[in-house]
C-alpha cells in the first residue's frame, strides 16, 4: 500500500515535469522567441520614453488624456471642455473665456473624437482636434505645448457628434450634427419633427499657419441623425462620408423607431464643389449667435467673439454635392481605407461588414443609375457601389481601422472583440476578445494614408472584474494589441480617465522635438504682466485692486501687502519669472472662491479674490518649487471697509 | 602638553582666516574663535570660511564657457545691455550692492575668475553639484538653488561686463 502511494507520486511528479516542460516549450514554439516574455514588450525603462502618444478622449469627462505607448503610462490630463481646477483651467481670468457659449459659460463637455492634422495625408503633429458633444463645439490643442487654444461653438448642431475630423491636408475640420433639430431653432410641436427638422454639417476651415478656426459653410441635410464621419482620401480627396442612422425621422422611442428601416445611408459629399460654389458667392447667409475663443500664447489669455450669421447651403443647390449609399441597419462607423477607395460602414444592427467602393460609386453617379431620391438627393444602388462584405465577422460592428498593410480591423461590442480581415478578399483573419464591451479602437496614423501598424488600442466600455473594485463606479480601460505579426496578441490593459472614447496617436518623435519647455519672458504681452520685482506694486481702483506679483524660487513679490478691504475685488495677477524647464510655481489664497493658479515659467495668469472678513490672511505657492517651497508664502492684511489703512506693499523690507 | 597643542591650533587657525578672509567682520571672527579652541580641525577652519568671501581666481568652474577675455576697457555698450539684463532676469534674487536672495555681485571679480561667474549663470545645476564653491553656496544661502534663467552666452558674457563696473 505504501509502495504504491510511493510510486503514484513518483509518476505524479514525472508527469508534471513533463507537463510542464511539454508547455513551456509549446507556448515557445507557438509564439516564436520574441513573443516569450509579454512584459518585456511594454516595459519601458525607467527614464527613456514611449515610442508612441496616443491622446484618447475623456469621453464625459470632457478632457483628453495624453498617454505613451507601449507602457500605457499616463502623462497628461489637457483640460479642454471641462474646467480643471489643477491648471486652473476656466477658473482663472485668462481661461475663463475658453467655455463660453452662446448659453453662456458651460463648465463641461462630452468630448469624443480626437483626430491629429494632417499635411498630404500623413500626420503632421501640429494639432489635435476635438468634440463636444453636449453643446456642439470643436477645439484645438497646440501640441508645442499641450493646452488647448482655441474652440468654436457649432451653431445649428446638437450632439456634435459625427466630428471633429480632419481633411487629408487639414483644409477643413469636420462637424456633424447627431440630433437633427428645426433650424433655426423655434417653438414648434415635437411631433412635427418629419420633414421639418434638419440636421446640419459644418465645415470649418482651417488657417494654415496658426490653425485658426471659422466656419466655411454649413450644409443643410434632412433631418436624420449624423452619426460618425470620415475623410476621403488618395483617390477620394475631396469627398467626406457621413453614417446616418433614423432615415424614419423618428423623435420617440429611438431604439425601436430608428431601427425600422432596413438600411439607412452613407452621405457621400463633395466638399470641393461646395467650396467652389460658396467661394463663387454662393450659399445663404443664416443670422444666428456662436462663439468663437481664442486662446493666445503672447498674451497667455482668452477672448471670446460672438459671431452672428453662417453661410448655409442647400444641398439641392449645388450639383454633385450630395449623394445617399444605401448601408444597412443603421450603420455607425464610417472608415475610410489609407488607400482612399474604400468606404466601410458597419451596421450596428447587421451581421455583415458593408464595404463601399469608391470607384464604382464614381461610376454609378456617371452613369447616373439612382435607385431614387431622399428629399431631393439621389441614392445610388446598394448593389452598384458595393465593393464586398464581410461575412458574419462578430456581433455588433462599431469602427474599424487600418495597418496599412491591407489589413482592417473591427470593433464588435455585443460580441467583445476586435476581428481583423483583409481588405479586398474580405476574409476574417484572426480575433481577439476584448475586456469588454469594446467601442472605438485606434491605430497610430490609422485615420490617414500611412498608418503605423504597430499596435492598435481597443477602447472598452465596461471593466467588470479587470481591476481592484472601487466602488459601484470603476475604471474605464484601453487594451493594447501587438499587430506586426499575423496574429493580433493582447499585451496590456491599462486604466483610462472617463470614458476612453476614441484616440489618435503618432509616433512621438513628429511632437517631442517641438514641445516648448518654458515661456519666454520677453514674449510675454500679458497686459498684468510685470517682468521684474522693481515693476511689482498695487494698485487700487476703486473698489478693484490689482496686484502685479512675480514668483521665482522661492519667493512672491511683494510678499506683504496691506490696505486691502472687506468687499474689495482683488485681483493677483501673477507672472512666473522662472526662465528654466519645469519650474512652474502655484498660488492659492486662503478663503478665495476658485482654484490655485499654476503658472508656468514665463507666464502670467491671474485669480480674483473677494475677501470678505477683516484679518491677516496668508497666500502660498502650491507647486513644490524648490528645497525653500515651504518659505514660499505671504501675508495680506484686510481692514474694514471703512477703514484708513494706507496701501502698502514690500518685499523683505527687513532683510539684512 | 594639551594646552599648548590648544594654543598652536587658535594660532595657526588665526593666522589662516586673516590670511584668507582680508577683512572679514569681527563678528563672525568671534564666532569662529568661540568654536575653534575644542571641536574643530585646522582643515574644516578653512572651508568657515563663507564661500561668498572666499578668494578664489583660479577656478573656472563647470560649463561651457572656458576662457575668457577681458579686455583693460570695459565696454559701456555691453555695460549697458549687461545691466539691462540683470535687471530684468536676475533682480528677483540678486542687488547689485546687497545680500539679497543670492550673493551681492559687486566686487565679484576680485572673489571669482570670469569663466567662473558665467558659467554659474549659464550652467547653474551642474555646478551646484560638481563646483566646491557653488556647492558651499547654495549651503550658505540657505539651499536657495541659483535659477537658471536660459540666459544666451551673450547676455552672460554682457553681465559679466556690467559686473566689472560693480565695486
Amino acid at each position: 500500500m505504501k509502495n504504491i502511494f510511493k510510486s503514484a507520486v513518483a509518476i505524479l511528479a514525472v508527469l508534471i515535469a513533463f507537463y510542464s516542460c511539454n508547455n513551456s516549450s509549446k507556448s515557445n514554439g507557438k509564439s516564436g522567441a520574441l513573443a516569450s516574455n509579454v512584459a518585456e514588450r511594454v516595459y519601458v525603462a525607467p527614464g527613456e520614453h514611449d515610442e508612441f502618444y496616443a491622446f484618447i478622449s475623456g469621453g464625459f469627462s470632457g478632457q483628453l488624456s495624453v498617454y505613451g505607448l507601449p507602457s500605457g503610462r499616463l502623462f497628461k490630463v489637457i483640460p479642454v471642455f471641462s474646467q480643471d481646477a489643477e491648471k486652473a483651467y476656466g477658473y482663472n481670468e485668462e481661461t475663463k473665456p475658453m467655455l463660453n457659449t452662446s448659453h453662456g459659460f458651460v463648465p463641461w463637455d462630452d468630448s469624443h473624437h480626437p483626430d491629429i492634422s494632417q499635411t498630404n495625408g500623413v500626420i503632421d503633429g501640429r494639432w489635435v482636434f476635438i468634440n463636444g458633444n453636449n453643446t456642439p463645439r470643436i477645439a484645438k490643442i497646440d501640441l508645442t505645448t499641450f493646452e488647448t487654444t482655441e474652440i468654436i461653438e457649432i451653431p445649428n448642431s446638437a450632439g456634435n457628434h459625427s466630428s471633429s475630423f480632419v481633411t487629408e491636408n487639414t483644409e477643413y475640420v469636420v462637424a456633424g450634427t447627431r440630433f437633427s433639430i428645426p433650424i433655426p431653432q423655434k417653438d414648434m410641436p415635437i411631433k412635427d419633427y418629419k420633414g421639418n427638422f434638419k440636421g446640419s454639417l459644418t465645415f470649418i476651415s482651417v488657417e494654415p499657419e496658426k490653425g485658426h478656426m471659422d466656419i466655411k459653410f454649413q450644409l443643410i441635410m434632412p433631418g436624420f441623425d449624423y452619426d460618425l464621419a470620415h475623410p476621403g482620401r488618395g483617390v477620394s480627396h475631396g469627398w467626406f462620408f457621413f453614417s446616418t442612422y433614423n432615415s424614419e425621422e423618428a423623435s420617440t422611442l429611438m431604439e425601436v423607431n430608428a431601427s425600422q428601416n432596413d438600411k439607412d445611408f452613407i452621405a457621400a459629399v463633395n466638399w470641393k464643389i461646395i467650396e467652389e460654389y460658396v467661394n463663387n458667392g454662393g450659399g445663404t447667409i443664416m443670422p444666428t449667435n456662436y462663439a468663437h475663443n481664442i486662446y493666445d500664447e503672447s498674451t497667455h489669455s482668452a477672448t471670446t467673439t460672438m459671431k452672428k450669421e453662417v453661410l448655409t447651403v442647400n444641398p439641392l443647390d449645388v450639383p454633385g454635392a450630395v449623394y445617399f449609399l444605401p448601408t444597412p441597419k443603421s450603420p455607425h462607423g464610417c472608415d475610410v481605407d489609407p488607400s482612399g477607395e474604400y468606404i466601410v460602414g458597419n451596421g450596428k444592427l447587421s451581421a455583415n461588414l458593408t464595404i463601399h467602393s469608391f470607384t464604382k460609386m464614381l461610376d454609378a453617379i456617371k452613369n447616373k443609375k439612382f435607385a431614387g431620391d431622399a428629399y431631393g438627393i439621389p441614392i445610388l444602388n446598394f448593389e452598384d457601389v458595393l465593393a464586398g462584405s464581410v461575412e458574419q465577422p462578430g456581433l455588433g460592428p462599431l469602427h474599424t481601422e487600418f495597418d496599412g498593410k491591407g489589413n482592417a480591423y473591427t470593433t464588435f461590442f455585443i460580441s467583445s472583440e476586435v476581428v481583423k480581415w483583409k481588405l479586398g478578399t474580405w476574409e476574417v483573419l484572426d480575433r481577439q476578445p476584448c475586456f469588454y464591451s469594446v467601442g472605438h479602437l485606434m491605430i497610430p496614423g490609422g485615420n490617414s494614408q500611412k498608418p503605423f501598424g504597430k499596435y492598435v488600442v481597443a477602447m472598452n466600455k465596461i471593466t467588470k472584474d479587470r481591476y481592484l473594485p472601487t466602488g459601484p463606479e470603476v475604471t474605464q480601460s484601453a487594451q493594447l494589441y501587438d499587430i506586426s505579426g499575423d496574429k493580433m496578441e493582447l499585451l496590456l490593459d491599462f486604466p483610462t480617465v472617463g470614458e476612453p472614447h476614441y484616440a489618435a496617436g503618432c509616433p512621438a518623435d513628429l511632437i517631442k522635438p517641438r514641445s516648448k519647455k518654458i515661456f519666454n519672458l520677453e514674449d510675454n504681452k500679458h497686459p498684468y504682466a510685470v517682468k521684474n520685482e522693481a515693476d511689482t506694486r498695487v494698485v487700487r481702483n476703486g473698489k478693484t485692486v490689482h496686484i502685479y506679483m512675480t514668483t521665482i524660487r522661492s519667493h512672491f513679490s511683494p510678499d506683504n501687502i496691506e490696505g486691502i478691504k472687506v468687499g474689495d475685488k482683488v485681483y493677483f495677477h501673477i507672472t512666473n519669472l522662472e526662465q528654466d524647464y519645469d519650474v512652474p510655481h502655484g498660488v492659492s489664497m486662503i478663503g478665495a472662491n476658485t482654484s490655485e493658479l499654476l503658472i508656468m515659467p514665463g507666464q502670467t495668469e491671474t485669480f480674483l479674490w473677494e475677501p470678505k472678513q477683516v484679518g491677516v490672511w496668508p497666500f502660498y505657492c502650491t507647486d513644490f518649487c524648490s528645497a525653500l517651497h515651504q518659505e514660499m508664502q505671504g501675508y495680506v492684511r484686510v481692514s474694514a471697509e471703512n477703514a484708513n489703512t494706507p496701501l502698502k506693499w514690500s518685499l523683505g523690507e527687513d532683510i539684512e | 602638553m594639551n594646552t599648548t597643542l590648544k594654543l598652536m591650533s587658535i594660532l595657526f587657525a588665526t593666522i589662516l582666516i586673516s590670511c584668507g578672509g582680508k577683512d572679514d567682520k569681527k563678528k563672525e571672527g568671534f564666532s569662529y574663535e568661540k568654536k575653534a579652541p575644542t571641536e574643530t580641525t585646522v582643515q574644516t577652519k578653512t572651508e568657515n570660511i563663507p564661500a561668498s568671501k572666499r578668494v578664489d581666481l583660479k577656478t573656472k568652474g563647470v560649463g561651457p564657457i572656458t576662457s575668457v577675455n577681458l579686455n583693460s576697457e570695459i565696454d559701456q555698450e555691453m555695460v549697458v545691455h549687461g545691466e539691462d539684463v540683470f535687471k530684468k532676469m536676475c533682480t528677483a534674487c540678486h542687488r547689485a550692492d546687497k545680500k539679497f536672495i543670492g550673493p551681492a555681485p559687486n566686487g565679484i571679480l576680485e572673489r571669482r575668475s570670469p569663466e567662473w561667474v558665467m558659467n554659474m549663470i549659464l550652467n547653474p545645476e551642474e555646478m551646484v553639484q560638481k563646483d566646491q564653491l557653488a556647492k558651499d553656496l547654495l549651503i550658505e544661502f540657505n539651499g536657495s538653488p541659483m535659477a537658471n534663467q536660459s540666459l544666451s552666452q551673450e547676455d552672460a558674457r554682457a553681465i559679466l561686463e556690467y559686473f566689472r563696473t560693480l565695486k
